[in-house]
């Protein structure tokens, strides 16, 4: 880790967005996490993504578990709600706060251990419920805070720094997102970030449950000869699928750019906002969960790593649909519409009769 | 681009701007870090063995690597300031103790060499300093009876007190020189005819440019030229001066006139200027000195005439003018057709330029001169065009200033020393280069890397009405040790260097996520130019150098423009692998002396 702090200035040229903010704005504290750890990468690439989409850092909530993965809310968005709750019981808090503040901006931040072992029953069900969010699983194969056992998500086959062969078959968290409904569900690397922000800009504007599973390469203890968690490695077997290029598209503005036709997917969503996709898999289509399901696998049993937005639906219903919730946030209610009185209750109860 | 080779010198050199731009190239780093240290002693002899005279030049030098100071580019807000790094030098000078013991002793063996310096100013002596403790036996020349040159003559006590020149003044004609003080040379046939083995022209720039308009010449009792008015002051020739005092020129000599002219007599002292206030010579600090003495500048006045009354001085007349600039941006001033102007006074003093003046070189020697009457001198070897004869300070290329001056000084000392042992004075010494890690525990750097944030700080200065009072007490006080600390701290540390090691980098972008000025860039590689654009911050300021890797596994090189690198370390604290390390670059030139001689030379450092 670093002991001082990161120093407040910054590149003469360093740009604005459209809120004033600088790249810098949307930093956090100085991590402590170990030196090359792929964490920070994305990190940096949420505070990228943020700042491109020019959000108020105070519309944005991050929830995080417990691990290496889970310590990084500290380390971006400073000025942002966070909540840091027990292992594997992010899903959960983040589904009580969106269901009571539905105008916040939820970014879920998980490792691997924490949402395919200790908390696998809670990222099942938050996915099945279409929480409205960004889920970003920090997947680096190991559990580096306790020295390096194999997490859940290790390959079977796989070595660990010590030698040791992994036996037990991996939890695929992209096959288990698009079962149980994720409407929007992409696999990235943390050495990539030219793939990755985008990802993370896409999912934050896609109004579903949004999954990103991001590979990042534990440097302390999987990135050794033998691990397929390391640079190395994923970079060797990075299968990308796509590549949001085009960036997103807010609604009603008019795309000027033009592109050969055939190699370009247009996704307008549910706001009118469109995702322009680069195919780079001639055959993929990311509007097919079950086809999506079949693509992942076949190559996962090849030893390749399936990147790029895997499936979206541009049209996703969300928790909030489903429960047919009041439309605006709780807080923003009076003690009059929250206890409307002995004679509304009357009303409803002679209705029950 | 080419991978950039990091084994010349001059590559991490640049990257320490201070230490680049200051002629004498002092590792300026180096002995800022000693005073936080509170370790005087070393950094004054940094300095010492660097640049001949910190106490002097803590004082008064032109500071020209403060311009340079990386700190000017990467501050923040409005203000965007370099380190007060002359004033840090005087610091060390201050509060140093007893050297002495430090310097260098008197040869005890004699060469048989005999070499003559002509001028006992600051180029001069800086030979003297180099040669003399090597055996050679120097014969000092000046017209003064004290050494020092201009440095006694020219710069007033109230920012040069005397005790601080004599002293370092000392230091060197303490080597055992033989001085001829107060003996004025009138002719370098009779210097060259006492057989010696090299002759040095330290002499300066000595005489003042007159002002020749109507007048002059019958109004003469009471207009001076500035240089010589100052070098009386400064031998108490001159106590006074009338209550009314103009004072003609834009430089730091008119600058020091007017402020002597307030502590001498002068009650309303002006400046008058025919440029404009930018683009006046004088250091924008002297100029703020004279503002707070409430001496006013007034600019773009020609001087039309002297008003007199029988030969009483009463007044001048100027012409306002404008500035304008042609097409190619050259100056032109032009008259604005207002009514001339004029005001009273009793006395002038001219500080319109200095000139070179050589009567006492016969022009039969062999000694070519061009068409302005200056030497043809050798920018390198400062060698003229007679073997054995060598020019330098003001003498050799028209007036600069003291750090210039220095630097000239050791460079003829080595070809001095370099031609008496019968070697070739072209092939030039490498400098003493160091490069090492400064790693000290797994996130400690031997040097302070946090980045502080302060502004820089103001040198106190004595009350105004108690300075004006006294030429001989100084102005400025100087830095407190509490405050010189803070200062220091301001210091980027330029020469911890940021060392990229490709083989070692697994690419994992950890010093692209954490460098506060978005300095490194992983990218393909091109040509300079574009490269430039692409990289995370577009490197636009040319003069700064990008660093460049050799091809990485992914194909990709790593790119750092080392324009705003704060040397904060934090690259290299995130990287897992120490591929990033900083390593402090220590760079010390190469004086006369055993390793100045051939086989020491550095590969393509050859005078034309």
């Amino acid at each position: 880790m670093t002991y001082i702090a990161k120093p407040r200035l910054h590149h003469p040229t360093l740009a604005a967005n459209k809120l004033g903010y600088t790249r810098r704005d949307y930093e956090g504290k100085i991590s402590t996490l170990c030196a090359g750890c792929g964490h920070d990468s994305i990190s940096a690439a949420i505070i990228q993504a943020c700042w491109e989409l020019d959000l108020e850092p105070h519309r944005v909530a991050k929830l995080s578990g417990i691990g290496c993965s889970s310590k990084t809310p500290d380390y971006f968005l400073g000025n942002s709600h966070g909540f840091n709750s027990v292992h594997g019981r992010m899903p959960s808090v983040l589904t009580g706060a969106n269901l009571a503040n539905r105008d916040l901006i939820y970014l879920g931040v998980s490792g691997d251990g924490d949402s395919a072992s200790i908390g696998i029953g809670q990222f099942a069900h938050v996915m099945r419920r279409g929480v409205n969010m960004v889920y970003l699983v920090e997947n680096n194969g190991v559990y580096g805070l306790t020295k390096g056992q194999f997490s859940a998500t290790a390959d079977q086959g796989s070595q660990s720094k010590r030698g040791v062969v992994n036996s037990d078959a991996p939890v695929d968290l992209v096959a288990l997102a698009l079962q149980l409904g994720a409407t929007f569900v992409a696999r990235s690397f943390s050495g990539d970030k030219a793939q990755l922000v985008p990802l993370i800009k896409a999912a934050i504007v896609h109004p579903g449950a949004a999954f990103i599973d991001v590979i990042s390469p534990c440097v302390a203890f999987n990135n050794h000869a033998g691990s397929t968690k390391s640079y190395e490695y994923v970079r060797g077997h990075n299968e990308p699928v796509n590549r949001i290029d085009f960036d997103y598209w807010p609604k009603r503005e008019e795309i000027t750019v033009d592109y050969p036709a055939g190699e370009v997917i247009s996704v307008t969503q549910h706001d009118g906002s469109v995702l322009r996709l680069r195919k780079l898999a001639p055959d993929y289509d990311p509007h097919n969960r079950i086809t999506a399901m079949n693509y992942v696998q076949e190559h996962q049993a090849k030893g390749e790593v399936v990147t790029g937005l895997l499936y979206v639906d541009p049209d996703p219903e969300d928790l909030h649909r489903h429960l047919n919730t009041f439309d605006a946030p709780f807080n923003t209610l009076g003690a009059k519409d929250l206890c409307p009185g002995a004679a509304a209750l009357e009303k409803i109860n002679a209705a029950l009769r | 681009m080419k991978p950039t080779d990091i084994r010349d010198p001059s590559y991490f050199h640049k990257v320490v701007d201070c230490q680049w731009a200051c002629p004498a190239h002092t590792p300026v780093p180096e002995y800022i870090r000693l005073i936080a240290q509170g370790r005087y002693d070393d950094a004054y002899m940094v300095n010492w063995y660097s640049n001949v005279f910190p106490g002097v030049l803590g004082r008064t030098c032109d500071r020209p690597c403060e311009p340079a100071c990386r700190r000017g580019r990467v501050e923040d807000g409005q203000s965007k300031e370099p380190v007060a790094i002359c004033r840090l030098k005087r610091v060390a000078a201050d509060n140093k103790s007893d050297i002495r013991a430090r310097l260098p002793k008197a040869a005890k063996q004699k060469n048989g060499k005999r070499i003559a310096l002509i001028g006992a100013g600051p180029a001069s002596l800086t030979v003297a300093r180099d040669l003399a403790p090597l055996g050679y036996h120097l014969v000092v020349y000046d017209q003064d009876p004290q050494g020092g040159g201009m440095m006694r003559t020219q710069i007033p006590k109230f920012r040069l007190p005397e005790s601080v020149l004599d002293e370092e003044v000392a230091y060197i004609t303490d080597l055992g020189l033989e001085l001829r003080l107060g003996q004025r040379v009138d002719s370098l046939k009779a210097v060259l005819a006492e057989g010696y083995d090299a002759v040095f022209v330290g002499c300066g720039a000595p005489r003042g440019r007159d002002l020749d308009i109507p007048g002059r010449a019958q109004a003469a009792a009471h207009i001076h030229i500035g240089i010589d008015w100052l070098s009386s002051v400064s031998f108490g020739h001159i106590d006074s001066i009338g209550k009314r005092v103009i004072v003609l020129g834009g430089g730091n000599t008119a600058m020091d006139c007017c402020r002597s002219s307030k502590r001498l007599g002068g009650e309303d002292v002006k400046v008058i200027v025919r440029s404009g206030y930018e683009e006046m010579k004088a250091s924008p600090w002297e100029k703020e000195d004279a503002t707070h003495e409430g001496i006013p500048i007034l600019n773009f006045l020609v001087p039309k005439a002297f008003i007199h009354d029988n030969g009483r001085l009463t007044g001048m007349s100027f012409e306002k003018v404008k500035a304008e600039y042609d097409a190619k941006g050259r100056r032109r001033l032009l008259p604005t057709g207002e009514p001339d102007q004029h005001f009273e006074c009793d006395d002038v003093l001219v500080a319109i330029g200095q000139e070179n003046a050589f009567p006492w070189i016969e022009r039969d020697l062999g000694i070519e001169f061009d068409q302005w009457g200056m030497p043809k001198v050798d920018e390198v070897t400062m060698a003229s065009t007679l073997r054995g004869v060598f020019f330098g300070g003001d003498a050799a290329f028209g007036p600069k200033n003291i750090i210039w001056a220095v630097a000239h000084g050791h460079e003829a000392a080595i070809s001095i020393d370099q031609l008496c042992n019968g070697e070739d004075i072209r092939t030039r010494p490498a400098p003493m280069v160091n490069l090492v890690s400064q790693k000290m525990g797994i996130h400690e750097w031997s040097y302070d890397n946090e980045v502080s944030l302060d502004q820089r700080f103001k040198v106190p200065w004595n009350d105004v009405r108690v300075t004006l009072k006294n030429i001989k007490l100084e102005v400025e006080k100087g830095f407190d040790a509490a405050t010189a600390f803070k200062e220091a701290q301001r210091c980027l540390n330029c020469d911890a260097q940021t060392v990229f090691s490709a083989s070692l980098c697994i690419e994992c972008d950890a010093c692209v996520d954490i460098c506060p000025m978005d300095c490194i860039t992983f990218t393909a590689n091109a040509e300079e130019d574009e490269l430039r654009q692409r990289l995370n911050a577009p490197a636009l300021n040319s003069a700064q150098d990008l660093y460049v890797s050799t091809t990485l596994k992914t194909g990709r090189i790593m790119a750092k423009d080392e324009d705003v690198c704060l040397h904060c370390g934090l690259c290299a604290e995130r990287c897992p692998t120490g591929a990033w390390d900083m390593q402090k670059f220590f760079l010390e030139m190469t004086h006369a002396g055993p390793s100045c001689r051939d086989k020491h030379a550095a590969p393509g450092r050859k005078a034309a």
